[in-house]
């Protein structure tokens, strides 16, 4: 009996292996970071728009931190650069950069001509506090909570569609919980 | 016409030497010959099927930049290892450890071919059991 069955199961798994490798929003390059429910790294790295002042995980604040990762070499940073402008007015998360292995005055002239949504972008010239972060391509982007507990770490270009989908749900779980 | 050909046939197995790695070799020739195989080992995150030792990706040269440091500072080749795989996860070592999640990948070849194994022994089973002579096919 099972030798009729057997193709037909084989095939509903060849399709669900088909559904979820086709998807087009699978990300085929994101890779799960170690980080996620584990402490953010720390870091400590001169202020870009104020080379005598540091940022660094004591500038996360009491409420949910987003850190994204950036550099004006970075297309999907200029694709996602509009979407931070609002979030940023939206009050929802606090916005940190981190301007990762890029020109200083690139950086700065990128933030003064498309207006800057960060409340302060650390300057990561050589890239270490990206390896130690773990990044690997720009954008990237980290959800972390109060505590300093990375939630989500999202790798692409963000607009509203996959804020809404990816960052809201662990937003509302952490304000019931609060 | 021989000749001819065994040089134009062995020019097909000529490849070109990638001299990725351009830095000053470490000052201990058993360090650089570590520093080597480790780098042999990892993947370049940012163009994911080299590793980088090949990779030109400016992320390649800040790990090799990296691992050159954690050799002069006496780390051990695991110590590395977990340096890496702490930040990046086990896909970035090409010889992945054994582990709860990467335990498919050192147990499922060999899943195949016992799976494989199975049948062909059944179906031989199933042949021998024939009469001798009956060429029908034993589909049921």
């Amino acid at each position: 009996m099972w030798k009729y069955f057997a193709p037909l199961v084989i095939f509903a798994l060849l399709i669900l292996m088909f559904i979820k490798g086709l998807d087009p929003e699978r990300n085929v390059n994101a890779l799960p970071s170690p980080f996620l429910g584990n402490p953010a790294p720390q870091f400590e790295l001169p202020s870009l728009t104020d080379p005598s002042k540091t940022v660094s995980n004591a500038d996360f604040g009491s409420g949910m931190t987003l850190v994204n990762v950036w550099a004006t070499w970075c297309v999907g940073c200029r694709q996602e650069h509009d979407f931070l402008l609002q979030l940023a007015e939206s009050d929802a998360v606090r916005l940190i950069g981190l301007n990762w292995r890029d020109n200083e005055g690139e950086a700065l002239r990128w933030l003064q001509e498309l207006g800057d949504p960060y409340v302060d972008s650390a300057y990561d010239g050589d890239g270490r506090t990206g390896i130690n972060w773990g990044v690997y391509g720009a954008p990237e982007t980290f959800l972390i909570d109060p505590d300093g507990i990375v939630l989500y770490k999202h790798l692409g270009p963000l607009n509203w569609a996959l804020w809404q989908k990816h960052f809201v749900p662990h937003l509302e779980a952490a304000g019931k919980t609060q | 016409m021989r000749f001819l050909l065994s040089i134009l046939s062995s020019s097909l197995l000529v490849t070109t030497a990638y001299a990725v790695d351009n830095e000053e070799p470490l000052s201990d020739p058993a360090l650089q010959a570590r520093y080597e195989e480790i780098i042999d080992e990892v993947r370049c995150l940012k163009c994911q099927n080299t590793t980088i030792k090949d990779s030109n990706a400016f992320l390649a040269a800040d790990l090799r930049r990296e691992i050159r440091h954690m050799l002069e500072d006496g780390l051990s080749d695991e110590q590395i290892f977990d340096f890496l795989v702490e930040r990046y996860g086990d896909f970035a070592l090409y010889k992945p450890r054994a582990s709860g999640k990467t335990l498919i990948l050192w147990i499922g070849p060999a899943l195949f071919l016992l799976g494989g194994a199975f049948v062909l022994v059944n179906i031989v089973r199933r042949r021998m059991a024939l009469p001798i002579g009956d060429d029908s096919s034993d589909e049921g």
